[in-house]
């Protein structure tokens, strides 16, 4: 085939599907600059015709969504901080400390990983019930404080750490925390960012655990209050719009402006599955 | 000095959190699913009777199951092979020497994947409602009746997969660019010199060398493509008659709506075996292709 044909067609397709990825997302935005029932107008407007800030207006002021937000940005924040310390410690133990039956703990670690997680959810409500923890932010951070995803994934990254700089350090007296945190984990820095940034975003999305263990409003996290808000406000299209924006724009831009990171721990965790 | 010690404080607060808050309760998930653990029980637990495999067999005898069941093979189906020559579609497209703007094309391509499921769910009702609907007044220009996408059970699910795919095909697009990476040059360089065609080096040289990629992401997604579940919870709510609802969405309405908490175990407990069983079987079949 001639080149410059099959560059345009390539070029073409990759256009195509940019606008397909991303034109949902861009009419989200501009809708939710809309007047109210702008959008139920026919035919379907593309642009606002007088932009306002109506919509996010009304559901700060009058959904609670300032609360929800906060709430999504305490759970998450709460799940990433204690998750990476434990998924850390973890992973470099099973990496780089020697101890009985190392290999057998580990696969069996990833042998649970088959488990769906939903199996666990109707004894885990019943548990979190039992220690009163139902309805309280507790109930989304507590059981997401280790993964065994995260411990993988700082396991296959802490292997490539020399034993010497440990021994050294050993032979030197220094204890195995001091260890951990002076030498250990500044050379893991890059593995934290890729864990964080992975953990947060999946906090932050997190629908069916959420939906469970908070019953009531006061909780909710961004996606439980979409979620309900879209049942009540079924005609409202741009008040949930400008809703899915606040929702989706926070990790939108944690992702972008991490990428690399995020793209770099995908590859590394689907190396062994 | 005792690195064995260490190892275990180390290890402590990550194994008491997922001893205690996953495999406790899957062994509960087993032994609640062989009880009758009902409304009745949550308000007294003296209330609970051990019923061994009669949940099981009540389910097994209930249309609904069946239908719930019916409809997430449906989207694992289809949703998964289109969802995998949309993402290796994408990477080879991403891959070619002659693509510009890559980087920009690479975001694009995969930001559907880091949005919030319920919120982009909340989008496409709007996109695809049947009067208002941007994708009904596209057709309408192209001469095509409007479709009632989320209210025709007909419909429904395919409108469900066609949102899955858009939302999640970046992520294993992102795996398949890595495999294709790694696929030495001189290999489709001799097919050129050899005059195979771009068909033919995509058979014979891009499918087996991408194979074994091929085989954890289908694995994969087939996996959590079984778990489907806010999707239907969010656009349909499992309608129209029940046609988007899928095995988790009778799990959850039979657990935290009705709370049968034992018969929703053993739903549970069903889905996994079929999940297990069913990426076994392909993980056997795709050995057994390797060898011949």
């Amino acid at each position: 085939m001639n080149p410059r044909i099959a560059k345009a067609i390539i070029n073409g397709l990759l256009i195509a599907g940019a606008v397909v990825a991303l034109l949902p997302l861009l009419w989200m935005v501009s809708v939710s600059f809309m007047t109210q029932g702008e959008a139920s107008s026919l035919p379907a407007p593309l642009f606002p015709k007088h932009a306002t800030w109506a919509n996010y207006r009304e559901l700060f002021a009058n959904a609670g969504m300032g609360r929800y937000l906060l709430n999504s940005l305490l759970v998450s924040t709460a799940i990433t901080a204690v998750s990476l310390a434990f998924n850390l410690m973890a992973g470099y133990a099973f990496a780089k400390l020697q101890f009985a039956g190392r290999e057998r703990l580990f696969q069996g670690l990833l042998g649970a990983l088959v488990i769906p997680a939903q199996v666990a959810m109707l004894p885990l409500f019943l548990l979190l019930k039992y220690l009163g923890l139902v309805n309280t932010y507790g109930a989304v951070i507590v059981p997401a404080m280790a993964t065994i995803f995260g411990i993988f994934l700082v396991r296959q990254y802490a292997r490539g750490i020399p034993d010497d700089l440990m021994e050294a350090a050993r032979i030197d007296g220094a204890g195995e925390m001091r260890i951990f945190v002076t030498i250990v984990m500044p050379l893991l820095k890059p593995i934290m960012v890729t864990l964080a940034i992975f953990t947060f975003l999946a906090a932050w999305n997190d629908f069916m655990w959420p939906l469970i263990a908070l019953t009531g409003q006061e909780h909710y996290t961004l996606p439980i209050a979409l979620a309900s808000l879209s049942r009540e406000h079924v005609q409202d299209s741009e008040l949930m719009m400008a809703g899915s924006v606040v929702t989706i724009l926070p990790v939108l831009l944690l992702f972008l402006a991490l990428q690399r990171y995020y793209l770099e721990g995908l590859l590394l965790g689907s190396v062994k599955g | 000095m005792n690195t064995s010690r260490a190892a275990w404080l180390f290890l402590a607060p990550a194994l008491i959190v997922l001893g205690m808050f996953f495999l406790l309760p899957v062994l509960a998930a087993l032994i609640l699913s062989l009880t009758d653990y009902d409304l009745y029980a949550l308000a007294d637990i003296r209330n609970l009777r051990f019923v061994g495999l009669e949940n099981y067999w009540t389910l097994l005898h209930r249309p609904l199951f069946w239908s719930a069941l019916g409809h997430t093979v449906y989207f694992v189906a289809v949703g998964v092979p289109l969802s995998l020559i949309a993402s290796l579609g994408a990477a080879m497209l991403l891959n070619s020497p002659l693509a510009r703007c890559k980087p920009f094309f690479r975001t694009a391509l995969f930001a559907p994947v880091v949005t919030t499921v319920v919120a982009v769910a909340v989008i496409w009702r709007y996109l695809f409602n049947t009067k208002y609907g941007l994708v009904n007044s596209v057709l309408d220009g192209i001469g095509v009746a409007p479709i009632d996408w989320l209210g025709d059970p007909h419909w429904s699910m395919p409108t469900i997969i066609l949102f899955a795919v858009w939302k999640n095909f970046g992520y294993n697009m992102i795996i398949f660019m890595a495999g294709l990476q790694a696929i030495p040059a001189d290999l489709y360089e001799a097919a050129r010199i050899d005059g195979a065609s771009a068909l033919r080096q995509f058979q014979h040289i891009t499918l087996p060398m991408l194979k074994p990629t091929m085989v954890m992401v289908s694995i994969l997604t087939v996996s959590g493509y079984f778990q489907l579940f806010a999707e239907p919870y969010v656009m349909t709510e499992g309608g129209p008659l029940q046609s988007t609802t899928s095995v988790l969405y009778l799990m959850y309405e039979e657990g935290f709506k009705w709370w049968n908490l034992g018969s929703a175990s053993a739903v549970a407990f069903l889905l996994f075996i079929i999940m297990f069983a069913v990426t076994a079987v392909m993980l056997r079949l795709s050995r057994r292709g390797g060898e011949v």
